[in-house]
């Protein structure tokens, strides 16, 4: 039983944790929130008034607007694709019994740990280049034309290297869970005769269906705020300026702080929506 | 009892999982050979694999050009540094949540959970603003803080998992005997909080080390990490894939590594609990 002096201790020992994180919660939220209601043009005269809602309607009235939403969404949503059912398979394949298995599993695992600068231009670079990249090289030697990745095909060029960076992390997840499948129920479909294609589709992925929930709104919202990749490889350049990067633009290039920051609280808005579906998730497995 | 298979099965798995996962780290391997090439090597038609002339030339190239090692050691600084003053700061109160549960601790617990949703571009300009201020912008101590308050919800997590796995009947064993909190705390939670503790700072330590939003935007010549480092090869000057290779290869070598150390702690620590 905890006495009284331990749980006063107990508020003690819990408030630094507290106050800093709500420090940094609260006062650049608020900061945020108080410029996206002003004109602030911090290289052309500064604060320049009470702006009502204005940033807000012109933020979602301008004409990059939507196409960063539907640039966004491209990338969100091809790379959960990618990343989901590669994952599962993935996954899958690495529970079999083989040789090596913990190799094969360090190999996988692996791009998790390089930084999205290295990731972004060894693509880039290396691989995507129309000249001598390894892509091009390989096509050359098909008899087939190059394709200049990053120019002609940007989303996919991202959606490679965004994929190829959290198809680890899927897999990982997704094997944490299909090693608590009980291979008994497996096998007792097996002796009835159910087909493999059976047994995964009723089986297997109704067991792994919160962890893919889990991969999904953790990649989501990661992938919202992708930024080095795009910075690295397009600068914002043939379409791909997502709401992350309209924002940074308008923030720190154009220096309209009004604007950027009611883009901004759009985000902020955007990324809770996908949080309170996770923190259920969490919350309940909290209570068991 | 487990399956049995036959060994043609085992040896196709076996083929399929070598074959999937040397195309995914081909990348990695793409760059490690190619820093040991000479440019022109580097881009070779057809392209050279195993057989060019090894070169140890761009390691000392890029160690010249870009000072590597200035890079290197603010790298050390800011993850290390972080993921300390985060720790100091979420033991005491990951192990209050544990230990002396009150009505509040799940509240509690979610909302440090979503500040970490909070989108850092949402918050960009704010903390640009109260950097430039108080003048921590492109300096180790302003970005070894916004590094532990991005990080502090993962690391009190993790540990709070940690620590609830700790059966508390060993504690209320040693408050019978008479034990004071500080002796509670000393000889009898950290001998067995070590392990548990030691997976939260590597995983932080490298979450800290490949950062990029707030490092590309708050640090410049002074106080940047490796990120910047290897950002600034962004723009070709003539043959450089080599060096390219070369510069990725020093930044990524040690997190690799212990990375491949800490794949269990990556799911708890990265999923909350919510997959175990």
């Amino acid at each position: 039983m905890a006495t009284k002096s331990s749980r006063a201790a107990a508020r003690l020992m819990i408030a630094p944790a507290v106050i800093v994180l709500l420090g940094w919660m609260l006062v650049p939220l608020i900061m945020t929130l108080w410029f996206s209601f002003r004109n602030y043009l911090p290289l052309r005269g500064g604060d320049l008034g009470f702006a009502g809602f204005d940033n807000f309607v012109r933020f979602v009235t301008s004409s990059s607007f939507w196409p960063a939403i539907g640039a966004t969404l491209l990338i969100v949503v091809g790379a959960l694709a990618i990343t989901v059912i590669l994952g599962v398979l993935l996954a899958i394949l690495l529970d079999q019994p083989m040789w090596g298995q913990g190799i094969v599993r360090i190999l996988v695992i692996a791009p998790f740990f390089v930084m999205p600068t290295v990731s972004s231009l060894v693509w880039k670079n290396m691989f995507l280049d129309s000249v001598n990249g390894l892509f091009a090289q390989v096509f050359k030697m098909f008899g087939a034309t190059p394709v200049e990745w990053i120019i002609d095909k940007p989303f996919v060029s991202l959606i490679l290297i965004v994929s190829w960076q959290w198809l680890p992390f899927a897999t990982l997840i997704l094997l944490t869970a299909i090693q608590s499948l009980d291979s008994e129920q497996l096998e007792a479909a097996e002796m009835d005769g159910a087909p493999a294609i059976k047994r995964f589709m009723y089986i297997t992925i109704p067991h792994l269906s919160r962890a893919i929930t889990v991969v999904i709104l953790i990649e989501t919202i990661f992938m919202l705020s992708v930024f080095a990749e795009i910075k690295m490889t397009t600068a914002g350049a043939f379409g791909t300026k997502t709401l992350t990067y309209l924002i940074y633009q308008r923030v720190l290039e154009s220096q309209n702080v009004g604007l950027g920051s009611a883009g901004g609280v759009y985000a902020i808005i955007l990324a809770n929506i996908v949080a309170i579906f996770l923190m259920r998730i969490v919350g309940k497995n909290l209570d068991s | 009892m487990a399956r049995s298979v036959s060994n043609r099965r085992k040896t196709i798995n076996t083929a399929l999982a070598w074959a999937v996962g040397l195309i995914i780290f081909f990348p990695i391997l793409w760059t490690i050979l190619t820093s040991f090439k000479t440019e022109g090597d580097a881009i070779a038609y057809p392209p050279k694999f195993l057989f060019f002339d090894w070169t140890l030339e761009n390691y000392s190239i890029v160690q010249e050009r870009s000072n590597y090692m200035r890079y290197l050691w603010n790298s050390i600084i800011i993850a290390g540094g972080s993921t300390i003053l985060g720790v100091l700061i979420a033991v005491p109160a990951a192990w209050s949540m544990a230990f002396v549960p009150s009505k509040r601790t799940k509240d509690i617990l979610m909302w440090m959970l979503s500040t970490k949703m909070l989108p850092a571009v949402g918050v960009l300009y704010p903390i640009y603003l109260v950097f430039i201020k108080l003048g921590l912008l492109d300096t180790r101590i302003g970005l070894v803080i916004v590094l532990m308050l991005i990080n502090l919800p993962i690391i009190v997590w993790m540990l709070y998992t940690y620590f609830k796995e700790i059966p508390s009947e060993i504690l209320e064993a040693a408050r019978m005997d008479g034990a004071t909190l500080k002796s509670e705390i000393l000889y009898v939670l950290t001998p067995m909080a070590v392990p548990g503790i030691a997976s939260t700072i590597l995983l932080n330590v490298i979450l800290a080390w490949n950062e990029a939003f707030w490092t590309l935007n708050l640090t410049a010549a002074k106080a940047g990490t490796l990120t910047a480092f290897i950002a600034s090869y962004s723009s070709p000057e003539g043959l450089f894939y080599a060096k390219l290779s070369a510069a990725s290869t020093m930044a990524i070598a040690p997190i690799l590594i212990m990375g491949w150390f800490s794949q269990k702690q990556l799911v708890r620590g990265l999923t909350f609990g919510a997959v175990k």
